[in-house]
């Protein structure tokens, strides 16, 4: 990289969410500037990291002077007043595009807003745009996007992982310093693993579901990614909470988390490893780092027991129906007759409404989305039910148990995020099992609906990055920050500079602006 | 439509078969929102006014159960002597339809909010000389959301088949509706289709005193699937069923069902197979036609709807609905009997003529008792027996029959004028009072007319005239006999008797 290229807004793009909002809440920084800085970032960057589907410079910077405006009334809205942030595209955003990565939405403008971006604008928080993902969320490389893939940052050949990768690269490659997520299977957090940086999946019914194009409704739960564990619980606190609208929402508080992250003590906290996911099968390096990990944190006076969780390993084929069943009849609603993408069928001069719908869905929908669709109709189907879905579900009630046991020996679980570190483009798209084996171990917590974090803690063998989760009871999403400031810390120390200071720069768009 | 099926004679139906019903009713509740979202439920508004993401299922919207509509099923549930389940869940039944927003309805399957009942319903007895009661048992009652309207436009039939588009309204998607659905009925016989009035009319009757529904048939808050089969006579076994959808009239009820059991025994004497299907019925011609297969194969895929928490009612709340529900039907004859001052034979001709709660609507709107019922039982279910409807049906109100009565009883009309008024009020003429007014129909008041008679009538008789002077107030009878003759009848006696004695005292 030349340092011509070097783009003037670098060290406002650089700092934290939380140093930010300090920023702009003491005036050494306005939201404008840094907001301002960030879409010059996207505008350098994302040609050839592909993290936006769409993005809204105006209303961006519509919202930070307004933000301006309030913190000059004297109003503090929240600490991240004013700094900005990026959507995962499967939220719904008033007057901005909402694909879901999806064809059959293509142009679909939302006339309402999410409850998360209802509570990220009332908190002053500007949106930057839409961030891509697999479409519908079914996906672990943001490959099945009907928009192009997301590149990983740190090798722009590789994956950023799925579902939510555009909102992990768009955080890695410095484009918002924060972004929502959604993680049904592990798409905050296997993403978070990949590009070297933090994702949190809150406890289920923490955050409201209400305006998040459903994937799987018994799973699906949106939450923060950003590049710290402070950062992460400033927004989880924001978008976290009861909300009248969801019915699976929590009717309580949320839990403590930036006491917890501001503190990260972990003397005398009980680390529970998980011996069916301890690493077994798992690339060296990422083994490696795991317990390296492990060993900081005893160092930090967290004691290091082993629990078993024998029906874990039963999880990813339970998800594999559970989700597919839900997502079947989630999706459909995508039938041309309302909104979104019409196609009429070829060469039928008038067609029914039914040929209308199919056409429209063969045309709309990608192949994995179609995969899922078919699995689950089936799986649903009378005769199938108490085989499939119904075992599926017999088999969630067991991990939930196994969570419950394990949470008596250990106060949080931890496991290694994702096997691998970020494969290459292309490497698995033909071959779907090897791709849902990446969600081996997030998909536990989302079948049992604890709250689960992943954050970097280091890198692997092949120079990429590693994720260490986190796993806490229901509703003690307060521990995973916990846990995770005190790594984090331990790490920091040890390597002197935050993980993404040693990804490689990116190539920036040759413009003068 | 097609060629006309083959029907038997009814009695000769009944005489080789017996029929076998299954009775659907769903109710649409008059919560002021609908079941999921916060959207208005009144009826008849601009199209596509009434709704919001939620009900248009919009990517993302999420549904929240009402409240109101979960008390109102766990009433109309204790009303059918049901078993509230202490705890269950909404699934969802998917099929794909333009008018389903989701493509899914959100209903309740193997956990209904309601179940193991039954309703009594007060038929005529086999003698026909009283009443007997008929139980009728209640499989489930559960909780669901309407869909929108579909309106077919173009073509003949206004259904889809033929038309050049459709317009779909969803105001009406996710108004909530209880859906009851009795056991299998047997034993009624003969009396099956009337059997089957008798409980519908009976549920509506509960259902508005429950207050739970509008019950306008006519506006599709309550519709009724009949579902018919027939067994040959001493066998066990149910026969193949067929299900005649949207009877939205109590008379359409025992019509379509009576129509049905002619039809099935029509194909079984031919040795052919009943289809399992739905049927059309058509109230003009009052036939049924074929409509979809149906099959118990139909799959709907249904899985608890996980956008819902389950609706766990605990046992006090059960207790304390309870107490809220209104007088038992046969207590409430007793009450009304006494009441109202009716003897037995008056009471059972009101049971017999359906007029309970018309009769007490109108006794509440101004009526005499005795006023009502002769209106009910007399004048008025002559006509709905003569044009073959039910009285509820004439278009005639309690509150015309209320105002017709009061105009008889203050004297504008008399019983032969009042006769002419229900013409108009059934003709659609307006109020009895417009009528009235539009028709020229009234007793002479203070009218000329009515004076002159009265000033002729003195003049030609001064004896009886000067008796009255003198107090002999009983002589003015022949007085007012004489002013009655002279306006042919068209005059209030009282009236004239008023006028006389106002000149004379
Ligand atoms: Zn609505």
């Amino acid at each position: 990289m030349s340092p011509a290229s070097v783009p003037s807004s670098n060290d406002i793009v650089r700092r934290g969410a939380a140093d930010l909002g300090a920023a702009i809440a003491d005036g050494s920084l306005s939201s404008v500037e840094v907001t301002q800085a960030h879409l010059d970032r996207i505008a350098d960057v994302d040609d050839s990291v592909h993290a936006f589907l769409h993005v809204d410079a105006e209303g961006a910077l519509a919202a930070a002077r307004a933000a301006d405006e309030a913190r000059a009334a004297g109003e503090t809205r929240s600490p991240l007043a004013g700094v900005p942030i990026a959507v995962k595209d499967i939220v719904a955003t008033k007057g901005q595009p909402t694909t879901a990565g999806s064809r059959i939405l293509q142009g679909w403008i939302p006339p309402y807003d999410a409850t998360v971006t209802t509570r990220l604008r009332a908190a002053g928080l500007p949106i930057l745009g839409k961030t891509n993902m697999d479409e519908f969320a079914m996906g672990s490389s943001t490959e099945h996007s009907a928009y192009g893939p997301t590149h990983n940052p740190w090798d722009l050949d590789r994956i950023p992982g799925g579902s939510g990768g555009g909102s992990s690269a768009a955080v890695a490659a410095f484009e918002a310093p924060l972004a929502i997520g959604t993680d049904t299977g592990g798409s905050i957090r296997q993403p978070a693993a990949v590009t070297g940086t933090v994702g949190t999946k809150p406890t289920y019914g923490g955050v409201s579901r209400y305006g998040l194009i459903a994937l799987a409704s018994s799973l699906d739960q949106a939450g923060p990614c950003t590049r710290s564990v402070l950062d992460a619980a400033l927004l989880h606190e924001i978008i976290g909470g009861h909300d009248v609208m969801d019915s699976t929402s929590i009717d309580a508080p949320v839990p403590g988390v930036v006491e917890a992250a501001r503190r990260g003590d972990v003397a005398g906290l009980r680390i529970g490893v998980v011996d069916e996911i301890s690493g077994e099968g798992f690339q060296p390096g990422v083994r490696a780092r795991f317990e390296e990990s492990l060993k900081l944190l005893e160092a930090r006076g967290a004691e290091i027991v082993r629990v078993g969780c024998p029906s874990f390993v039963k999880g990813l084929a339970a998800y594999y129906l559970i989700l597919p069943s839900e997502a079947s009849s989630n999706l459909a609603k995508f039938d041309a007759m309302r909104y979104g993408l019409r196609v009429g069928p070829q060469g039928v001069a008038s067609p029914s409404a039914e040929q209308v719908m199919a056409a429209t869905r063969d045309a709309g929908f990608g192949d994995e989305v179609k995969r899922r669709i078919i699995l689950g109709t089936y799986a649903l189907s009378a005769g199938y039910y108490d085989a499939y879905y119904g075992q599926a579900q017999k088999v969630r009630t067991l991990i939930a148990r196994d969570f419950a046991a394990a949470f008596e020996q250990a106060d949080v679980l931890v496991t290694p995020t994702a096997p691998t570190t970020a494969f290459k483009l292309g490497e698995k798209l033909d071959d779907p099992m090897a791709m849902y084996l990446n969600d081996v171990a997030t998909i536990p917590a989302n079948l049992a609906g604890v709250p689960g974090m992943s954050i970097p803690n280091g890198l692997a063998e092949d120079g990429l990055p590693t994720g260490f989760q986190i796993l806490a009871p229901a509703t003690r999403d307060d521990r995973l920050y916990e846990v995770g400031a005190a790594l984090e810390a331990a790490l920091l120390e040890q390597w002197g500079a935050p993980i993404l200071d040693q990804a490689p720069a990116l190539p920036v768009r040759e413009v003068t602006r | 439509m097609s060629v006309l099926d083959a029907v038997v004679d009814y009695d000769d139906a009944i005489a080789r078969y017996d029929p076998v019903m299954g009775l659907e009713v769903h109710v649409e509740l008059n919560t002021a929102t609908k079941m999921f979202c916060g959207c208005a439920t009144g009826f008849g508004a601009e199209p596509n006014s009434q709704v919001c993401p939620v009900c248009l299922g919009l990517p993302g919207a999420l549904p929240v159960v009402n409240a109101a509509a979960v008390e109102s099923a766990i009433r109309i549930g204790l009303a059918l002597n049901c078993s509230i389940a202490p705890w269950c869940r909404f699934a969802r039944k998917n099929y794909f339809y333009p008018d389903m927003t989701k493509n899914f309805q959100t209903s309740q399957y193997d956990e209904p909010i309601a179940f193991d009942g039954y309703l009594d319903v007060e038929i005529p007895n086999a003698a026909g000389d009283g009443t007997e009661i008929f139980r009728v048992e209640i499989e489930r009652a559960h909780m669901e959301e309407d869909s929108g309207k579909s309106l077919h436009v173009g073509g003949s039939t206004g259904r889809i088949q033929g038309a050049e588009y459709s317009l779909v309204d969803y105001n009406r998607a996710g108004v909530p509706l209880i859906e009851i659905v009795t056991r299998p009925v047997r034993g009624a016989g003969e009396r099956a289709p009337e059997v089957a009035k008798a409980y519908v009319a009976a549920l509506r009757d509960l259902l508005k005193a429950l207050d739970v529904s509008d019950v306008r048939m006519e506006q599709g808050s309550v519709r009724c699937d009949a579902n018919v089969s027939l067994m040959p006579r001493g066998e066990q076994e149910l026969g193949t069923r067929t299900e005649t959808k949207n009877v939205n009239s109590l008379r359409s009820i025992e019509r379509a069902i009576r129509y049905e059991i002619s039809r099935h025994a029509a194909v079984l004497d031919s040795g052919a197979a009943i289809h399992q299907e739905t049927r059309h019925w058509h109230e003009d011609t009052g036939v049924t036609t074929s409509g979809r297969p149906k099959s118990d194969a139909d799959d709907y895929r249904y899985f608890p709807e996980p956008d819902l928490v389950p609706v766990a009612p605990s046992s006090d709340y059960v207790e304390q609905l309870r107490t809220t529900l209104p007088e038992p039907p046969d207590q409430r004859r007793k009450r009304l009997q006494k009441d109202w001052g009716y003897t037995d034979l008056e009471m059972r001709d009101v049971l017999n003529a359906g007029a309970t709660e018309l009769i007490e609507q109108t006794v509440a709107d101004g009526a005499s008792p005795a006023a009502a019922r002769k209106w009910w039982t007399g004048e008025l279910a002559r006509r709905a027996n003569a044009d073959g409807r039910t009285i509820d049906d004439l278009g005639v109100t309690p509150a015309h029959i209320a105002e017709l009565s009061g105009l008889v009883a203050s004297g504008r009309l008399n019983d032969a004028m009042a006769r002419q008024v229900l013409d108009g009020v059934v003709a659609g003429e307006g109020t009895p009072t417009e009528v009235a007014d539009a028709r020229g129909l009234a007793l002479a008041q203070d009218d000329g007319a009515l004076e002159a008679a009265v000033d002729k009538v003195i003049a030609a008789n001064e004896p009886i005239a000067a008796k009255v002077r003198e107090g002999k107030l009983n002589a003015a009878g022949a007085l007012i006999g004489g002013v009655m003759k002279e306006m042919r009848g068209q005059a209030d006696a009282a009236r004239a008797r008023e006028l006389i004695l106002a000149r004379l005292t």
